[in-house]
């Protein structure tokens, strides 16, 4: 699994076949709290990519230049978590700036992405799966595209949920987390791809 | 000791603190600039975020009145000082709201309005409504708990001396919260100057009110006959009133059978009849809206002053100008 065709195995797998919501199940808190709208799904899945992607790449970094060399590869998580804590602040500040009306959207939910388990789980799975610093890279925006992909797929349901007739007691939640059901066992269909 | 303890605080810490640092620049280079007059129109306001002005909490209140979307008036807590020198910080005209304040409707205590059964449960207004409507025999009485006192951020409704809610309307900014934690839906938010009001909120029919309470309307409608202003229709055996009609003459609360019409400032005044140019025509008995004048034909007339509003209609009426209002 060199070269090119490595990296675009890797990709499908996360984008796919390994899909960080629908099949891991990570990162299912936005995946439910920021999906009412298409375009404020889109809005968090660029800013769950701009992390993942950052996130990555300097976990990646941090594990092989900082905890491997001291030999406190325990601390993997501790310090995951601090370097992608930084890293949404980081990104806040920069949508407070630069894309306001994004910022306003997102909400709660930007901060929320400094516990999402769906950044740290990414992090971690690179470790473990001993991929190049490449491999990193493409496998952290792979999950992210995945995870912006199934967000905004589940908006789009859910707007249209919205004008149907869904019984009383299903309205909302209930009936999100049935379809939220139903894309997962479709994307079971992708696991012969690879 | 070392490897395992020293180094990988000292590893952690560090990477903490470039990240810390880093963090710091970043601050200062992606700083917002945010309009400074916001901060300080929230500094004046009164930080109780109740929630009254329809903004979400003072500080969405502060952000909107510096827009030009919010008047600073809408905000019915402000002091008047505070809001002069909001009006004058965002150079526009201070005008203050009509101020308004929340009034509990009922006079359904103890002694007024019998309790169906004794309540042991939960000290909650919400919870002791749900059984059975709650302890009162009237549906629509207040339930004494002081659910409302606990959600009122000022402090400013007590049990009064008979077991019902009673709002202190020098500290009630008219913000509401009572009126949605009410489960009776006895509480009313009304402009403060309307000083004449309904004290009840039972639309039942004459004796399924009087039955269970004693100072409850029962829809008799004199109130709506008698007022001489016409301001008020009967709505659901209620009284409501027309309040750009009404003079606050007190005629209604006069005249009321069950006393269920309050009127906050007391009636001081009540007409005299003269002895001297008194003729004895009978046009002020007549005209006189709360039946307070009595007399013959060709005599002196009388007014019962426990009756009279003071409403003013027969010193206008009284041909001879024998009538006028003295303090009782």
């Amino acid at each position: 699994m060199e070269g090119f065709t490595g990296i675009m195995l890797i990709l499908l797998s996360s984008i796919l076949v390994n899909n960080f919501v629908l099949s891991r199940f990570l990162g299912v808190c936005p995946f439910l709290g920021v999906s009412k709208r298409v375009e404020t799904a889109l809005g968090m899945g660029f800013a769950v990519t701009f992390v993942m992607a950052l996130a990555s790449v300097i976990s990646y970094l941090v594990h092989y230049y900082i905890l491997v060399p001291l030999n406190i590869e325990y601390m993997q998580t501790i310090a995951f978590i601090l370097v992608i804590a930084a890293l949404v602040q980081l990104v806040e500040m920069a949508l407070q700036k630069l894309v306001p009306s994004l910022y306003k959207a997102l909400g709660v939910y930007l901060p929320l992405i400094t516990t999402n388990c769906a950044v740290l789980g990414v992090a971690i799975i690179n470790i473990t799966k001993e991929f190049t610093l490449i491999q990193t890279l493409f496998n952290g925006v792979g999950a992210a595209i995945g995870l912006t992909l199934a967000i905004v797929l589940f908006a789009g349901i859910r707007e249209r949920l919205e004008l149907s007739n869904v019984p009383e007691a299903m309205k909302g939640f209930p009936i999100a987390l049935i379809s939220a059901g139903l894309m997962a066992m479709a994307f079971l269909g992708f696991q012969g791809l690879i | 000791m070392f490897n395992e303890i020293i180094l990988p605080v000292a590893a952690l810490g560090s990477l903490g603190l470039i990240l810390g640092l880093g963090l710091a620049v970043a601050s200062k280079l992606l700083a917002v600039k945010v309009d400074p007059k916001i901060e300080q129109v929230r500094e004046l306001l009164p930080g109780a975020n109740c929630g009254a002005c329809g903004y979400p909490g003072c500080d969405g209140f502060a952000k909107a009145t510096c827009e030009g979307v919010a008047q600073v008036g809408a905000c019915t807590v402000l002091s008047e000082e505070d809001l002069g020198e909001i009006a004058e910080l965002l150079g526009v005209e201070a005008k203050m709201g009509e101020r308004r304040v929340a009034r509990v409707l009922c006079r359904g205590d103890e002694e007024n309005c019998a309790s169906k059964f004794e309540y042991y449960g939960v000290s909650d207004c919400r919870a002791a409504a749900m059984l059975a409507g709650g302890p009162s025999s009237c549906r629509f009485s207040c339930v004494g708990m002081m659910t409302c006192a606990k959600v009122c951020p000022f402090d400013a409704i007590y049990l009064n001396e008979v077991g019902i809610a009673e709002v202190n309307e020098a500290k009630c900014t008219g913000c509401g919260r009572c009126v949605v934690a009410c489960p009776k839906d006895a509480i009313e938010v009304m402009d403060e100057k309307n000083i004449t009001y309904i004290n009840c909120r039972n639309t039942d029919k004459g004796k399924a009110v009087t039955s269970v309470c004693k100072a409850g309307c029962f829809g008799c409608t004199l109130c709506e006959k008698r007022c001489p202003q016409d301001a008020i229709t009967m709505v659901d055996n209620l009284p409501v009133y027309d309040y750009d009609k009404c003079t606050h003459c007190g005629v209604c609360a006069v005249v009321c059978p069950k006393g269920s019409i309050a009127l906050k400032t007391p009636i001081t005044q009540t007409a005299v009849i003269s002895e001297d140019p008194c003729t004895g025509c009978g046009v002020c008995k007549k005209v006189c809206p709360t039946k307070a004048i009595k007399g013959e034909p060709g005599e002196l007339h009388v007014v019962n002053p426990d009756k009279c509003s003071a409403c003013n209609i027969c010193v206008e009426k009284c041909p001879e100008d024998a009538i006028e209002l003295c303090d009782k």
